[in-house]
């Protein structure tokens, strides 16, 4: 097949697939509609619903501007257009490259691991979209070290291309240090380069100078997931589900005090209620952070009535992020499982930045007294004028996320940060812990 | 054209050496690290500025253009 064949095909794919998708999923069930409940869906299997990519060449305007109209936005946290991204690489000079981001390190999200497990050919598929858009011939798919068995599944995947579709786009698997930032985007370019997985200095961003010196496209693989299927069933079929402003579904790990932690699908603005009650309660909601740990807490009322859209969650000071949601039990101390996050957020800093190595640390520890009810009052001042002296002075945007988690968890837990911290702790905070706070990993090579 | 200062905050490490040379647009945070307010440099303090800048051990500061409407298009 020469590039030209495939280009045409592609862009017959494009613009007519989405009146005749006699296959294309038509409930929510669109990512996972070929999880049989074995194992990852086999390219053989996979090649019966989603057509070869084609090979790269010089960048694919109509591939772009299918993602465009799609309205696809990266579901990797920032919900950024895809699409914009995309033309913002293809545009630049020299020939770009490809990363895949599969660096999931949110303590409660798992979606990243479970589609690379599940459906690899469908991450893969919008990787070689994505560099046939933008005319990269070079994917990099980033998956944490520790994460042995997305790496199994993904280097399955890739044997299995290589030797059924020789002349797909060159794709290598890079095992990366197990560390939280070392996923933001700088700091995989910095690594795949050579350096430490740290946050750099911007600009130039990655779209402009990146691995190599390369204009550097780097998409969550969610996003890619969907780049398949929005090429394969059309940007209407896409935009058939979801919200006008932030069009299909969306992965949510959802864990915590519920009956069925997992990995659900739903439209993006779906009813956080309906999600909770497909996951089941048992002992009653008491609190609900939403969009992973740099997201923001939801008191158990407003959690009822919210919508799953960065729309809905934006205006209250949170956000989709990662579509993680972890919930608190009636019976349970927020102000002590927000200590123990905060700990954990100060000793994930790369350390590179004042404010935010000492920053961070300072919350944590007065965070600590206030839970154990020996700090006084005056901590909560000190909590508020460290919030602002932190907001939005790192290099990356790391420190202003755990900001925006301990503005929330005082906002949401305001009485209880005040009863802890007049000495009279909340009985709960002998309750069994409900938020994991993973170990730290040494190294960020 | 107008400027602002701006601090890389990968190369700072805290020295403190700008607020006292440039206390106009330059504070100092609970650890001693430099929070500068944003708001343009007027003329007469373009030295004060150029001052603190040369002054910074880690060569952390410098001045940026403030791109108005039009130099934006």
């Amino acid at each position: 097949m020469t590039s030209q064949s495939g280009a045409e095909r592609q862009s017959r794919a494009v613009e007519d697939r989405a009146n005749q998708a006699s296959d294309a999923p038509s409930s929510g069930r669109r990512l996972f509609a070929l999880v049989d409940g074995v194992g990852a869906t086999a390219l053989e299997t996979h090649r019966g619903h989603y057509a070869e990519p084609p090979v790269p060449s010089r960048a694919r305007p109509k591939l772009i501007d299918a993602i465009e109209r799609s309205g696809l936005r990266g579901r990797g946290g920032a919900g950024f257009p895809t699409g914009v991204k995309m033309q913002a690489v293809a545009s630049r000079r020299r020939q770009p490259v490809v990363v895949v981001n599969g660096t999931e390190g949110e303590p409660i999200s798992r979606k990243d691991a479970t589609l690379l497990q599940l459906q690899p050919h469908l991450v893969l598929d919008g990787a070689a979209l994505a560099a046939a858009a933008v005319g990269a011939n070079a994917v990099f798919i980033c998956i944490e070290r520790t994460q042995q068995h997305s790496i199994d599944a993904v280097s399955i995947a890739l044997a299995e291309r290589f030797r059924a579709e020789p002349n797909g786009v060159a794709m290598a698997l890079k095992p990366t240090p197990p560390r939280y930032v070392a996923g933001e985007e700088t700091a995989l370019v910095h690594w795949l380069n050579g350096g430490e997985a740290k946050p750099t200095r911007t600009p130039p961003r990655p779209f402009e100078k990146g691995v190599g010196g390369h204009p550097t496209l780097i998409d969550n693989v969610e996003t890619l997931a969907h780049v398949t299927q929005i090429v394969q069933y059309g940007p209407s079929w896409f935009r058939s589900i979801g919200t006008a402003s932030e069009p299909g579904t969306a992965l949510m790990t959802l864990s915590g005090a519920i009956n069925r932690p997992a990995v659900y699908e739903a439209p993006v603005g779906a009813r956080l209620g309906a999600l909770l009650e497909r996951a089941g309660t048992p002992h009653g909601i008491g609190a609900v952070l939403v969009g992973g740990y740099f997201g923001s807490w939801l008191d158990a009322r407003t959690a009822g009535q919210a919508r799953m859209s960065n729309e809905f969650l934006r205006p209250l000071g949170g956000g989709l992020g990662c579509g993680a949601v972890a919930v608190l039990p009636s019976q349970c101390c927020g102000v002590l499982e927000s200590a123990r996050v905060m700990r954990w957020m100060a000793d994930e800093s790369a350390g590179q930045c004042g404010p935010c190595v000492n920053g961070l640390d300072a919350i944590a520890a007065t965070m600590r007294n206030v839970a154990a009810g020996r700090a006084g009052l005056d901590a909560l001042a000190t909590l508020e004028r460290w919030a602002g002296q932190v907001d939005g002075r790192g290099a990356c945007r790391f420190p202003d996320g755990a900001i925006r988690f301990l503005r929330s968890a005082m906002a949401v837990f305001a009485e209880d940060f005040r009863d802890h911290a007049r000495g009279h702790p909340c009985l709960h905070v002998r309750a069994p812990r409900v938020l994991p706070i993973p170990t730290i990993e040494a190294g960020w090579r | 054209m107008k400027y602002r200062i701006v601090v890389d905050p990968i190369g700072c490490v805290g020295h403190r050496i700008c607020a006292d040379l440039f206390p106009e647009r330059i504070t100092l945070d609970d650890w001693g690290y430099p929070i500068i307010d944003p708001k343009p440099i007027t003329p007469n303090l373009l030295e004060h500025a150029r001052r603190a800048i040369d002054g910074c051990p880690t060569l952390a500061l410098r001045l940026e253009k403030i791109a108005t409407e039009r130099s934006r298009k």
